[in-house]
């Protein structure tokens, strides 16, 4: 039944509507012939047994005075039963004393070995009766008849000619009305299949399939239906939530980008309205310094220095802070980055501004990272412009430039210069924080911040480690860490 | 033949006398015109409103022209003397605190000759105003102004 699989539920249905009238309709020919036959044959052993009882009963004076003419005048009246093709009768020593035979029929009957006097029964023959010739109670003879069944057989080529007919007519008639009932049941169910493979190739939740009836097929339409409502109705909510999530990122964008103006006013508002009056300051006091010089003594002079002083210091601290600010606004651009080749540049700058030449640098060769160059090289100014500072004071002063391991992604610079004290690494970022006086090491205090912010702005990690008098070393990420 | 004059756009009086000792200190020589806003610098250069009766037509030497001025800023001034044919060639250098990239760029696009940011330290305002001076006043050549 395996080719059924394949077939369509249209087939499917034809083939067993068909299949099922047909066997039904074999089924009840096979019975009515098996009945049919049976009472034929009953109704032919009864007339030609009736037949021979008569035939018998005549049979015996001939049989007694031995007149086989009469014998055989009497077995000719079976003529008129079309159905007896040959009778004899035999005295009881089985000899035949007087024979009938139908035209055509070749052999002579004989009774076969061991038949009883009475019996009826069919054979390859047809049917055979035997009845006893009997005078005066005693058995003088036999009558053997011989009666075939060709009319039976006639009769049953007729019925399965009728069969044939009824069937071809059945046939066509199931055929007819498995069409119309396939409409009702695998009508929905292919429009069921077309809608679901709308659904799964289009990816449209808004078709539905055409409602069925009240049956399980209807039931499925309409669970379908519902299916598809409710993923419809998850994706409209999805589709709103991802709206107002756009709407939101939007606003919150917006935001960003208001406070980022405002930060760039408020920037440049310190680069040009916070200098001004620094300049005025710095200027009057050289003017003074100049052109009241003969009004000055030592000590105003000295005054007007620190003034001076001041606002240079002022003045580098707006610069650094605008910087830190420009590095937080900067875009950041991610490519491959040569940290080698920067630090080397770093060091021959550094190199320069060290007029003793005593600086030592080592940079690792071969150090990359996917970082923005700009930055990188501010970073590595910053970390290096300190290492460079703060081991100013050494006999050997010495920056390294490496890879942890040399390998990974954990970079380092590391001097020999005046270390920290480990109980304050955590001040070390903060802007304006600084662990050194002026007079140790000059600076303002924004460097560090700058490090770190830049190394947030990659997603990367930096932290530092140091020992009075021994030196620092300051390690970085610059990638976010899996 | 009497020197050209600068024109110094800037609104505030401390800059304004510093810059002038500065121009004075590295022996500039030019009278200097000063504007306190971007108006009153386009009223002398167009020979309108309070510079109506300006004498000469000559243009300054060179424009020393702030960013931050009230009324009209810097690059507005910048941009109507592109514009025209009269002020289109004249030098205008951008003297200003800001280093803005973008301040530097629209001024630059619009035709700005130099971009000077002016130092804190007044022994460097006095270099850049020397240099600039020795630089617009003698070496550089202005076309002819047009007829």
């Amino acid at each position: 039944m395996s080719f059924l699989g394949s077939l369509t539920i249209g087939r499917k249905l034809t083939s067993i509507s068909v299949l099922s009238s047909v066997t039904a309709l074999l089924s009840a020919s096979a019975a009515f012939l098996a009945y049919d036959v049976h009472t034929f044959r009953q109704s032919l052993t009864r007339r030609i047994a009736t037949e021979a009882e008569i035939i018998g009963f005549n049979s015996a004076s001939p049989i007694l005075f031995k007149d086989a003419e009469a014998a055989t005048a009497i077995l000719n009246g079976l003529t008129a039963e079309p159905s007896v093709r040959a009778a004899a009768i035999l005295d009881l020593g089985g000899t035949r004393f007087a024979s009938y035979s139908r035209e055509g029929a070749a052999t002579p009957l004989a009774a076969p070995a061991g038949l009883p006097l009475t019996s009826q029964q069919f054979g390859p023959q047809g049917l055979l009766v035997s009845v006893p010739i009997q005078f005066e109670g005693r058995a003088v003879g036999r009558l053997l008849i011989n009666a075939e069944s060709r009319e039976l057989r006639e009769r049953q080529w007729r019925y399965a000619g009728i069969v044939a007919i009824v069937l071809a007519c059945s046939f066509v008639l199931a055929l007819a009305i498995s069409r119309v009932v396939e409409k009702t049941i695998s009508g929905p169910v292919l429009d069921l299949a077309a809608t679901a493979r709308r659904v799964s190739d289009g990816k449209d939740y808004t078709v539905r399939a055409r409602p069925a009836g009240g049956d399980e097929i209807g039931a499925l339409v309409s669970t379908f239906n519902a299916m598809l409502e409710r993923i419809e109705g998850q994706n409209s909510d999805l589709e709103q939530a991802r709206t107002e999530l756009e709407k939101r990122v939007e606003a919150r964008t917006r935001e960003l980008a208001a406070s980022n103006k405002e930060l760039e006013a408020f920037s440049y508002s310190v680069s040009h309205d916070l200098r001004a009056p620094l300049r005025a300051i710095d200027g009057f006091s050289k003017a003074l310094l100049d052109h009241c010089d003969a009004s000055l003594d030592e000590k105003g002079r000295h005054y007007l220095q620190r003034v001076r002083a001041g606002t240079k210091r002022m003045g580098d601290l707006i610069d650094d802070m605008l910087g830190l600010a420009k590095i937080s606004r900067k875009e950041l651009t991610r490519q491959r980055v040569d940290l080698s080749a920067i630090a080397e540049r770093v060091a021959a700058e550094l190199a320069g501004r060290d007029s003793g030449h005593r600086l030592r640098v080592v940079v690792e060769a071969g150090l990359t990272a996917t970082a923005d160059s700009g930055l990188v090289e501010v970073l590595l100014e910053n970390l290096m412009g300190n290492a460079w500072k703060f081991s100013s004071r050494k006999d050997d002063p010495t920056v390294q430039v490496g890879r942890v391991n040399g390998k990974g992604r954990v970079f380092y610079v590391r001097d020999n210069g005046a270390g920290f004290d480990m109980a304050y690494a955590d001040k070390l970022f903060g802007a304006f924080q600084r662990l050194h006086s002026d007079a140790e090491f000059e600076g303002t205090g924004i460097g560090l911040a700058t490090v770190q912010r830049i190394v947030n702005r990659h997603g990367g990690r930096v932290w530092a480690e140091g020992e009075p008098g021994k030196g620092a070393a300051f390690y970085f990420t610059l990638e976010g860490e899996a | 033949m009497r020197a050209k004059d600068i024109l110094l756009v800037e609104d505030n009086s401390d800059d304004i006398e510093l810059t002038v000792m500065a121009l004075k200190e590295a022996k500039i020589t030019n009278p200097v015109v000063v504007a306190r806003n971007g108006v009153e610098a386009l009223d002398y250069l167009f020979r309108t409103g309070t510079h109506a009766g300006r004498a000469s037509a000559d243009q300054p030497v060179v424009v020393l022209l702030d960013i931050k001025l009230p009324l009209l800023n810097g690059i507005d001034v910048l941009q109507r003397m592109r514009e025209d044919e009269r002020t289109r060639r004249t030098p205008v250098v951008m003297l200003t605190s800001s280093t803005e990239q973008a301040d530097i760029v629209r001024t630059y696009d619009l035709g700005a000759n130099s971009y000077v940011r002016k130092p804190v330290e007044f022994e460097n305002f006095v270099v850049a105003a020397r240099q600039l001076g020795l630089y617009w006043t003698v070496l550089n050549e202005s076309p002819e102004p047009p007829a």
